[in-house]
């Protein structure tokens, strides 16, 4: 089995229309939406969900009022500030270290599971599909793009290869969903902040040793910029494996909820089915 | 007064109205502050190019191990919640970068073997554009945790200034530490499905976190009804909308502010709304 993930730096690029048109043309694939914080595949793949479980997380600590003689250790010890001036937990705050429960002499604390979220796996055509519906501020998002992409693996019927939605940016949630993978697709776009998050995330990438490959979305817009992405491209040896014309097709397959590829008229599913002949290709060589 | 700007999707806008507000008002004479909390893609910096004054380095506490008086117990390992720490038949390892920094390795080790350390994950930057103090946080690449630079950010947050956050996208624990104790937040969209279903996500947030707030519709176009009948039914308020147009994107392709007058009426109306707001809740409280 292989993993392909897709990824971008900066938000906004592109991943999920990229995404959704890979998940339409590639065979025996199943799909993970690991842009658990604001996941998007779901509204433009057709399926049907089976399974919804809830996921644990990690802890927090719960203090017991009755036993609590409010000698204030759990404060003095707790480094994230979460044990509030009433002696009860700051959610948000408390990172479920246990520090408290441990200098506690009243056996007044204990950790309790913390609700992270739920990962569900739906039915799409030719597979499956697995996303995640996060709590609100939920410490551990990367453990749950972990589960997402597990919960896929679990299954009895492995797929030949697995299509990643990644998030923006190059913390937690972005490495927990490029580890392990075989390939990453990086799209950019041709504005100064897109190359900026380029650079950061192909280190990120290089940093895990993995192999990336390139693409510049809606790359007449700014025909220097996208010239400015091939040059660091060609420089720092990752290849540019396609660039996309800006198309309106694109924002109207999102308000018909379709990969924008299944549009025979858009210039960029054409291009989009272009790439994917080669990413399909590289996949094999890997 | 603290305002942030946030939105749930990536690549909406949020750099845009976050630095050009700022330039803004501090070109009207406000003291104002702009503070990038980022760190995974910090872009702010590209827009409003301040001259960096001072750089700090953010640092992290890690167990070290003084392996002469080492019993290899195990209790380090077993006590912590993360599994920073295991115990091998060459010593107790650390994995730094899933260490949060709690300190109970070192609380309970019964022969006072662990001592902490700092480790650098990132740092901050403050400078000045102008009168626009002008301040950004940067992870290192590969760290996992940007947590502990948002905390010393949140430091650099003063009441004589109008501090302007530009927050991370997304909906977790990062969002909630730029975002929480607020005196009002830019939920900043885009007339889209994916633009519709990520700002549900970012109300969710906000409400939450009992912060008063209105909508920004960027790339504004025939689509904005799409965003206006959810903020209807929600009773939300749709304080500017920034339209779709040409000269925007060339701008922002090449990392340059908006400065033509008409813009000028869109961020004055922004900050009208606002204190028209923060000035409602001051009145309200009274």
């Amino acid at each position: 089995m292989k993993q392909i993930v897709v990824i971008s730096g900066k938000g906004g690029t592109g991943k999920t229309t990229l995404t959704s048109s890979f998940a339409y043309l590639a065979k025996n694939r199943d799909i993970a939406d690991c842009d658990v914080e604001a996941p998007n595949l779901n509204l433009i793949l057709d399926n049907t969900p089976m399974k919804r479980e809830l996921y644990i997380g990690g802890k927090i600590a719960y203090i017991d009022k009755e036993k609590c003689i409010e000698c204030g250790k759990c404060k003095s010890v707790c480094r994230f500030d979460a044990v509030k001036d009433n002696f009860q937990i700051n959610d948000i705050k408390c990172e479920g270290c246990g520090a408290c429960v441990e200098v506690c002499p009243n056996e007044a604390i204990k950790l309790i599971d913390d609700e992270t979220g739920d990962v569900i796996i739906s039915s799409i055509e030719g597979g499956k599909f697995s996303y995640a519906q996060l709590r609100i501020g939920a410490d551990g998002a990367g453990k749950v793009v972990t589960k997402v992409r597990q919960s896929l693996m679990e299954d009895e019927n492995k797929p030949e290869l697995i299509i990643i939605d990644g998030s923006p940016g190059i913390g937690c949630v972005v490495i927990s969903s490029l580890t392990g993978c075989n390939m990453a697709v990086v799209v950019t776009e041709p504005t100064q902040s897109g190359l900026e998050d380029l650079m950061r995330v192909l280190n990120l990438v290089d940093y895990f040793r993995m192999k990336a490959y390139v693409v510049v979305n809606k790359f007449d817009i700014n025909l220097e910029k996208t010239k400015e992405i091939e040059d660091f491209c060609s420089k720092n040896n990752f290849e540019v494996v396609g660039k996309i014309p800006f198309d309106p097709y694109v924002n109207k397959a999102i308000k018909e909820s379709k990969p924008v590829v299944q549009f025979d008229e858009s210039i960029a599913g054409r291009e989009i089915k272009r790439i994917w002949n080669i990413i399909n290709e590289k996949i094999k060589e890997v | 007064m603290k305002i942030s700007v946030l939105s749930g999707k990536g690549g909406t806008g949020k750099t845009t109205v976050a630095t050009n507000l700022s330039y803004y008002l501090s070109k009207k004479g406000e003291k104002v502050q702009y503070l990038d909390f980022d760190v995974e893609e910090p872009n702010g910096f590209i827009f409003l190019k301040p001259k960096i004054e001072n750089t700090f380095e953010v640092k992290v506490k890690v167990p070290q191990i003084d392996e002469s008086s080492c019993t290899q117990c195990g209790l380090c390992a077993k006590k912590c919640n993360f599994n920073a720490l295991s115990v091998t038949k060459n010593g107790v390892l650390v994995f730094e970068k899933i260490c949060h920094s709690c300190g109970l390795c070192s609380l309970v080790c019964p022969v006072n073997a662990i001592t902490e350390v700092e480790r650098e994950i990132g740092k901050i930057e403050i400078g000045y554009t102008d009168n626009l103090k002008v301040v950004r946080g940067v992870l290192n690449i590969g760290e996992p945790m940007g947590i502990p630079i948002l905390k010393d950010l949140k430091k650099l947050i003063t009441p004589d200034y109008i501090n302007i956050i530009d927050s991370p996208p997304g909906s977790s624990c990062s969002v909630v530490h730029s975002v929480e104790g607020s005196d009002y937040g830019i939920l900043v969209t885009e007339p889209t499905k994916f633009g519709l279903h990520d700002l549900e996500i970012a109300v969710n947030v906000i409400r939450q976190l009992g912060v008063p707030f209105g909508v920004v519709i960027n790339k504004s176009d025939e689509n904005d009804y799409i965003i206006e009948e959810f903020c209807k039914k929600q009773g939300i308020d749709i304080i500017e909308r920034i339209p779709f147009d040409r000269s925007i994107a060339q701008k922002y392709s090449k990392g340059e502010l908006l400065d033509d007058k008409i813009f000028m009426e869109v961020f004055e109306n922004i900050f009208s709304k606002i204190m028209e707001v923060s000035n409602n809740e001051a009145d309200s409280c009274n």
